[in-house]
Formats: structure tokens, sequence, C-alpha cells
């Protein structure tokens, strides 16, 4: 790990991160507009770093692992700063940067090296690669929201708010912002499976060849719809519904770190 | 000229106690009324409000241990016994008394560090007071002084520009779970002083809608009306539970307005979407277990303890010169007492005189007939001019500079020297 851009991103990351601590502990607009900044920094670099990654190896970050989940990581911080810039909230990024730190330092902690190219090619398996994994990164952020959802909702019905429990979102945004996550995620996983589907079809003839991987996903998708309308019901407003968002987010490891890896034969990166 | 304090607050004692001792504005003037004609104080002052109840007072001549009295005569009144009440109580004195109150009355002492309503709160005892005669010349002074001192801790600092009360707290409050209130709906049930603070808020705010109800229509129409609200009959308060996002109830009731079960079947009928209830109450209008159902959020006057701490902090900075305020007025009401002692002591002084020269020139011009009655007017006043200048001319220097008065340090002395019968100013 010694590429510069890696280590700059590193550094950016890091210094957002401790600036959305710092920001959510004593508000200030210096901290706030630091952490943004270096947010932003760090996903210029970080997108610099894999463009060299590409150049490196000669394939697409998303060709292996490590550059899918350093892709993973660009996408989830992306994701992360244009829902900060819709709701105008800094509070989570204390909770999701350090997601993002760790997900890239374990990306890019192994060097670099060629790899064989994937049985499918060109524009349409990017698309197809790049919506499933914005879609991940959509759902772990839905994750995240949904436990601070819980642990806010908690401190609110046990009157223990604390000081840092004032500069949560209030629950409404909370919930709003992790619909907004699910959404885009939903969107993303629907029209990047449509995608794979074609992509299935030009390989093999047809549109459904029963991988575990894809069923994993038609799993997810379903969950997470099941989320939205859920969410909207007498049954599940509220708390009920952050608990289905996190228990749906295991569908999501399941798929990125089981059913990919080990039981698909698509979409296993050796 | 004693001053007696007795009483409990928010800092002292839980909701549930303070809930017990609590005075309506009938039994203020009650209790108020025994004090005075049980001889235990000469003047008194009960202020009693959601988070405190302070009994004032000026004691009797004749009444010793009257604190002690105070106490028993408040665990009576509440039939409660001295033992239930004794680790909550708060006892103060003179100087400490006065400080006391005016540190309640700049809102130091408030759940809201700073509040402002309880200004109004103190005002509207002390009228009351005043208007039954339960007051007297240091209490008049001293809740005067109490007044001043809000006004001018409000009109002088910061602690008081924010609107920052009891009520803002539960707006905060919901701020917290509902975000924006402009596409929220808020129920206030009772249309008193504190209700009206919440209004202006939510108001403030730019809550989408917003419905009173109250037991007298009149004063729901007329709350409802200044902030374009509407009213719901107080028939209708249960089938009005299902609409509002935000509840809040203070009203006088000893027993819950708003029960688990109203609660319950609210939530069906809303769909469960959330409801913060604010109860403003003491005793409390919401049955506590209604905190337990799903999606409801509920807060009592204690549990806003949470946000006085949040605004304390942004507050503390003015702490320092709202202190020296009260610290000028506690000066100012010490030197209004020590100047109404003195005067007490030299009227006194003044009527002892007075009584010798009259003996003792009966005593002695009864041997010299042959004066006339010219001359013995010139006796007399030559008598009047000569104590004047040795004793009277001097005391009323003394009533004049204070700086005398703290070398003297104790006019007791006075009294004793001159064999003064001691009476109230």
């Amino acid at each position: 790990m010694t590429n510069p851009y890696v280590l700059a991103t590193l550094v950016l990351y890091a210094a957002s991160l401790a600036l959305y601590i710092w920001n959510l502990r004593e508000p200030s607009r210096f901290a706030g507009i630091g952490a943004t900044a270096c947010l932003i920094g760090g996903l210029a670099l970080h997108y610099l770093a894999l463009l060299d990654r590409s150049r490196q190896i000669h394939a697409v970050p998303y060709d292996d692992l490590f550059g899918s989940l350093s892709l993973f990581a660009w996408l989830l911080a992306a994701t992360y700063l244009g829902l900060e810039a819709i709701h105008r909230r800094r509070s989570v990024g204390p909770f999701v940067l350090p997601i993002v730190l760790v997900v890239f330092l374990v990306s890019h902690l192994p060097e670099a090296h060629a790899i064989k190219a994937p049985p499918a090619q060109g524009p349409l398996f990017a698309f197809h690669v790049t919506l499933n994994i914005l879609a991940y990164s959509a759902f772990a952020i839905s994750f995240v929201l949904s436990i601070i959802y819980l642990v806010q909702n908690r401190r609110l019905r046990g009157h223990k708010l604390g000081v840092v429990g004032w500069r949560f979102p209030p629950l409404d945004v909370l919930e709003r912002m992790t619909r907004s996550s699910v959404l885009i995620g939903c969107a993303s996983l629907a029209v990047g499976m449509v995608a794979g589907f074609i992509l299935v079809h030009r390989l093999q003839g047809t549109y459904w060849d029963g991988d575990p991987k894809v069923i994993a996903t038609i799993l997810i998708l379903v969950a997470y719809v099941s989320y939205i309308f859920w969410s909207r019901t007498a049954a599940g407003r509220g708390s009920r519904a952050s608990a289905l968002c996190i228990f749906n987010f295991f569908f999501v490891l399941f798929s990125y770190i089981i059913a990919g890896p080990f039981l698909s034969h698509f979409h296993r990166y050796y | 000229m004693e001053i007696v304090l007795i009483g409990l607050s928010h800092r002292t004692a839980t909701v549930e106690l303070r809930e017990r001792v609590a005075f309506s504005p009938e039994q203020a003037r009650e209790a108020a009324e025994q004090l005075r004609s049980r001889g235990i104080l000469e003047e008194t002052m009960v202020l009693s409000t959601c988070n405190r109840s302070e009994l004032y007072g000026v004691p009797g001549e004749l009444s010793a241990d009257s604190a002690g009295a105070v106490e028993l005569f408040l665990a009576s009144y509440h039939q409660m016994s001295p033992s239930e009440l004794g680790g909550s109580l708060y006892r103060h004195r003179d100087s400490h008394a006065v400080r006391h109150l005016f540190r309640v009355a700049a809102g130091l002492d408030s759940l809201l560090l700073g509040e402002a309503e309880i200004l109004g709160q103190v005002r509207d005892a002390y009228q009351i007071a005043l208007d039954h005669g339960e007051t007297g010349p240091v209490l008049n002074r001293m809740f005067q002084g109490a007044l001043e001192v809000g006004k001018r801790v409000r009109s002088e600092t910061e602690i008081g520009t924010r609107p920052v009360s009891v009520a803002f707290a539960g707006v905060k409050l919901a701020e917290r779970i509902f975000g924006k209130l402009n596409n929220h709906r808020a129920l206030i049930i009772g249309a008193g002083a504190t209700s009206e603070q919440v209004v202006r808020h939510l108001s403030d705010r730019g809550i989408k809608q917003l419905r009173v109800l109250n037991r007298t229509a009149e004063h729901a129409v007329d709350l409802a009306s200044r902030f374009g609200g509407e009213v719901v009959a107080w028939e209708n308060l249960t089938a009005s539970l299902e609409w509002p996002d935000l509840i809040v109830t203070s009203v006088s009731s000893n027993e819950p307005v708003l029960t688990r079960a109203m609660i319950e079947r609210a939530m069906a009928a809303r769909g469960n979407r959330a409801v913060l209830m604010i109860d403003l109450g003491v005793p409390r209008n919401v049955a506590a277990d209604a905190g337990n159902i799903y999606n409801t959020y509920l807060y009592n006057v204690d549990d806003l303890s949470e946000i006085v701490e949040q605004n304390k902090k942004a507050r503390q900075a003015e702490i320092p010169r709202v202190e020296s305020i009260i610290e000028e007025q506690i000066q100012k009401f010490l030197h209004w007492q020590a100047g109404a002692t003195t005067g007490a002591v030299l009227g006194e002084l003044r009527a002892k005189l007075a009584g010798e020269r009259e003996a003792f020139l009966k005593e002695r011009l009864a041997s010299m007939q042959n004066l006339s009655e010219a001359d013995r007017a010139q006796v007399s006043a030559m008598l009047e001019d000569f104590m004047n200048r040795v004793v009277l001319d001097p005391a009323e220097r003394l009533r004049g500079v204070p700086e005398l008065r703290r070398k003297l340090q104790n006019l007791e002395a006075l009294r004793d020297l001159f064999h003064l019968h001691r009476e109230k100013p």
C-alpha cells in the first residue's frame, strides 16, 4: 500500500471522520465544512486511486474482490455525500465514514496484480456491476441510519437523549433518509439486475440460470421492497421498520460475502 | 425583621411529591390565612408553580422556631407526616431567603434556566397575596424587589432574550421526533398560561395546524383565535386524539385526563403514526403507562430536565451578569431593611425621650412656681433642642448613612441601651 493516491485518500477519509466526530461532539462551522471538504477530497483521490489500480492490472476495479470493495467504499462515500447534501445533516457522517475507511483500507492492503478477465465485458457489464455495488452502498447506509434510528428512538422513549442525542437528525428525518437510501438501492438493484439478465442471455442464451447470487439478489430486492411497503403500514411504522431494515442488510452481506465469492459460478472473483 | 422560607422544588423533590404539596390559588390563600391566624407568621406569601411550592414569611414577635412551625404546618396542611417532607425541603433565612427569591424571579432556579414564565407566576402570586392583605412591608418590598430583578435580568442580559420556557422545551423535543413542524398538527389540552406559551412557540415554529381544547370553552376560543387555531369541544376529547402528532396537556386535574386506553384507541385509529405527548400538568394529566404504547413518546415536567441541561450550557455565560444584578438588588433590599429597622428604633427612641422630657419637666418645674407660662415653654423648647443635638441628630444621621450602621453592626445594642420596647416597623 504505497500508492500515493491511496495514502492521500486514507489521510483525507481519516481527517473527514475526525472532523465529523468533532462536529458531532461540538458542532462548529469549521468542523462541519471541513469534514465535508475532506470527504469530497477523499472521494476525488479515491477515484484517482481506482483509476491507477485499473491501469496497473489492466482491468476495471470491479473485476476482482478487492477492486469491487474499493468501488463499494467509493460509492458508499458518494451516496452518503448525496444524502448529506439533500437532508443537510452531518451527524450521520461519524457512523458511515468508519465503514468507508475500513472497507477502503481492506481493499487496498494487498498489492494489485493482474487477474483473469471475467466472462462478461463492455459497458453493460460495467453498468450492471456499478449499479449493484451502488445498491449495496445505499443499503449499507440505510443499515447505519436504521441503527441510529433505533438508538435515538430508545433514547427518546427512555428520556435519555444526552448531548449527542440532540445532534442526531430527528426520527422523521432519519426515517426519510433511510427510505431514500432504500429507494436508491432498490432502483439501482432492479436496473442492475435487468442488465445482468441481459448479460446472461448474451452469454448463455437464457435469462435464468438459477445462479445462487442471482437468487440472493432477488431476495434482497424482495426484502427491501417489503420494507418500503411495510414501513408505511400501521404495524410496521417506526422502530419495527428500522429493525426490518437492519435485518435485510444481512441478506446483502450474505450475497456479497458468501453467495458471490463461494456459491456463484458467474460472480466469483477467481 | 426575620424572613423565613420553607419550600421544595424540582431540584429537591420528585414530581409525585410536588404534586402532593402543590397549592391551588384558593389553597394558597387559605394556607396563608391559617399561618397568620395561628400566629406562626405575621406576613405570608405562598408561591406554588408546577416546579415549586414555597412559603415565605415574616414570623411574629412571639413565635419561636418559626421555620419548624411552618414545616409542621406545610406537612399537616397536605395531610403528610413531617418525615415525608423532611429530606426534600430547603430552609432559608433572611438574606439567603431574599437571594433565593431573586434567583427564582431571575429564572436561575427554574427547570429551564432563564425562563420568563416564572416571573409572571411570581407576579400573579404576589398580586393575589397583596389583594388579600397577606403581605406586609417586608414581603412587599422583597417581592417588589424580585419583580424588579426579573425585569432587569430580561432587559439587561441575554438570558431571557431567547424564547425559553418549559413549553419551549416541549416544542424542541417535538422537533427531535418530527423535524420541522410545518407539516405536523398539535392538540393543546388546556388554555392556561402554560398552554399559551406552547401555542406561541408552536406558532413561531410554523406548526401546520392547531386545535385547542379546554373545559371552559371561552378560554379555548380566545387562545385559538389569537393563533389561528381551531376549538374542539371538551366532550370530543377522545375522538380528537386521533388527529394530532403532538399533544400538549396542561390542565388542573387530580386524575389523568388521558388514559392508556384512550391513547391506545387513538393510535389504532391513526395507524400507529408517532405521537409525542408533553404533559405539563401537575398533577400529571397523562397516565404514566400511556408512554409504553408503541410509537408514543411521553414526557412530563420532570423529563424535561434533559432539555434544561442543554439550555443551561448555552446560557451559562450570562449567569455572572444575572448574579451581579441579583447581588445589587439584594444590597438594595438589605439597605432598605436596615433603614426600616433604624427608622423603627429611632421612632421608639424619640417617643421614649419625649416621655422622659415631659416627666422631667413636670417634676422639676413643679417647684418653680415663679416661672411664667412663656418661660416654661422656653425651658421645654431648650430641653427638646438639647436632646435633639445630643441624641436625635446623630440618630437621624444613622438613618441616612449606611456606613454608620455597618459600623454599629447591631442596632439591638441601641434598643438595649435605651430600654426600648421592640416593635415591628
